[in-house]
């Protein structure tokens, strides 16, 4: 099959355009416009000045982790690895103990995610069963000198975590 | 003799690092502010002496010390000798130039105000002007590097299709004037016509100051000109593999060399310090002669980088083109209706 060329003719310049000087100098025209209104007020200035103003984020934004709190203010995970078992990086460890209440099976001994491998997909949200881990804290990732401390550890995350008001375990019996 | 040397070396250096030397410096705040102002952005703020900030006037300071402490580093293939040669042979010929810029007028008779009234000034001007090739040229070759060495042969052939349009653009105006002094030129430029009319440059050379303009930003290698150092194209041209001081000095020498055009305009379009309606021998008249100079070159100066945020950079057949086939005639067209016109008037 022969390929259909379409020919496109670019619009006629005058002559005036042609010369080029004059168009150049409405161009420069309307930089030194902005330049002025910019100068003294900053009329069309777009730009936040980052740490001291900041751009909130979206409801839907996914930050550093949080764990949820049942209403007592212990951590709602019940050490069920499905978070662990979802994350397409492998970040999430998880020791689970022998909860004491017969009720309730398990929970995390410890709870530890390291952030550097975390891609913050939020599979680990959506695989929860008990709304126990989100990613909805606002912040993200601070900066670090060490790998060590950039793994996230039970209490740090529960201390960004509330209560939930989710049943236990998803839909109850 | 010795103390006339001695004279001028101190007005020199005076001129040199108090001067010079600064306003290139702060240009490159300027340069960065400028930009951003322009694209609607805020620009350089953040460097700060304790809590002044000086609309981040210090940003020069910062950058400077900065490029200090950076490693000084040569490729293994760079020729050691040329590749630490060539920064400052770029760096000293616009520095040169200075010499023959008269700042303000004579007082009392003596040229206090220039390093050296030499009765050669535009010409010694355009001849050391265009020597900061030489270091641009050989940083591309020394340097080891294919895209180094494109840059320097983009700059050379650049120099070559200017310098000429250039010299052309200011042979009209050397006719109008009939002296190629710097300081007689300025006098000439202060008569009034019809006694309220300033008989500046522009006025009776427009073509010419058009010309003059277009090509000496081409000399300056900046947008839209700046095929030698084109950053999407071949990296940063001649100066890809510097760093540390020897970059800086690129980069100084680039201001510099605005500054240069910004003054050498001043003085042959914009009548350098003549103020329109200005008799008086009092000091103040001679400061404001001097501060009506600078007030001009920093005009030109605003004009070059308003340029340079507009226009974006041409290709490289089309700025040989623009060069050979455009400047040129146009140089040639008003050297000749130039040279009839002054020839029916004298």
């Amino acid at each position: 099959m022969a390929a259909t060329v379409k020919k496109l003719d670019s619009p006629e310049m005058n002559i005036g355009e042609r010369l080029f000087l004059f168009e150049i100098i409405k161009g420069m025209l309307t930089t030194n416009r902005h330049f002025w209104r910019n100068w003294f007020r900053r009329k069309d200035t777009v730009t936040l000045e980052y740490p001291e103003v900041k751009r909130p984020y979206p409801a839907r934004w996914r930050g550093l982790h949080r764990l949820m709190k049942r209403e007592d203010g212990s951590v709602r995970c019940v050490a069920c690895m499905m978070c662990s078992t979802n994350c397409p990086a492998n970040c999430i460890t998880i020791v689970a103990g022998e909860h004491p209440d017969p009720k309730i099976e398990k929970y995390p001994v410890s709870f530890d995610i390291d952030l550097l491998k975390c891609i913050y997909c939020g599979y680990c949200e959506e695989a929860c069963p008990c709304d126990a881990i989100r990613l909805d804290s606002g912040t993200h990732t601070a900066p670090d000198y060490t790998r060590r401390s950039l793994i996230a550890h039970k209490d740090e995350m529960l201390a960004r975590g509330g209560p939930s008001i989710a049943k236990q375990g998803g839909r109850s019996l | 003799m010795l103390y006339v040397v001695l004279w001028a070396f101190v007005k020199a250096a005076v001129l040199m690092l108090g001067v010079v030397l600064p306003a290139a410096a702060v240009l490159s705040w300027v340069e960065r502010k400028m930009s951003a102002v322009i694209q609607d952005r805020i620009g350089p703020n953040r460097a700060n002496i304790g809590p002044i900030t000086a609309w981040g006037l210090f940003h020069p300071i910062a950058d400077g010390i900065k490029m200090l402490f950076k490693e000084d580093f040569v490729p293994k293939s760079a020729d050691r000798l040329l590749f630490t040669l060539a920064p400052m042979i770029s760096f000293t010929p616009p520095l040169l130039v200075f010499a023959a810029i008269p700042f303000g007028p004579p007082i009392g008779g003596e040229t206090w105000l220039s390093v050296s009234d030499t009765q050669m000034g535009v010409l010694f001007i355009l001849a050391i002007g265009s020597m900061g090739i030489y270091g641009h040229t050989l940083a591309g070759w020394s340097s080891g590097n294919k895209f180094s060495l494109l840059g320097g042969l983009r700059t050379s052939a650049q120099l070559f299709s200017y310098e000429v349009a250039l010299t052309f653009s200011l042979l009209g105006v050397f006719m109008v004037y009939g002296t190629i002094a710097p300081v007689r030129m300025v006098e000439l430029q202060s008569h009034m016509w019809g006694g309220w009319f300033p008989n500046w440059g522009v006025f009776t050379q427009p073509l010419a100051f058009i010309l003059f303009l277009a090509a000496s930003i081409a000399e300056t290698k900046r947008a839209p000109f700046d095929l030698p150092e084109a950053d999407s194209e071949i990296i940063a041209g001649y100066s890809t593999e510097y760093s540390s001081m020897r970059f800086a000095m690129f980069f100084l020498s680039e201001f510099t060399a605005i500054v240069v055009v910004a003054a050498f305009g001043a003085i042959l379009f914009l009548g350098g310090w003549h103020v329109p309606f200005l008799k008086s021998d009092a000091w103040w008249a001679y400061a404001l002669q001097v501060a009506a100079f600078l007030g001009k070159v920093g005009f030109l100066v605003y004009v070059q980088m308003l340029l340079r945020w507009t226009v974006p950079r041409m290709r490289y057949d089309q700025v040989m083109h623009l060069g050979w086939k455009i400047l040129l005639p146009f140089g040639l067209t008003n050297l000749v209706v130039t040279a009839i016109v002054v020839a029916w008037v004298r």
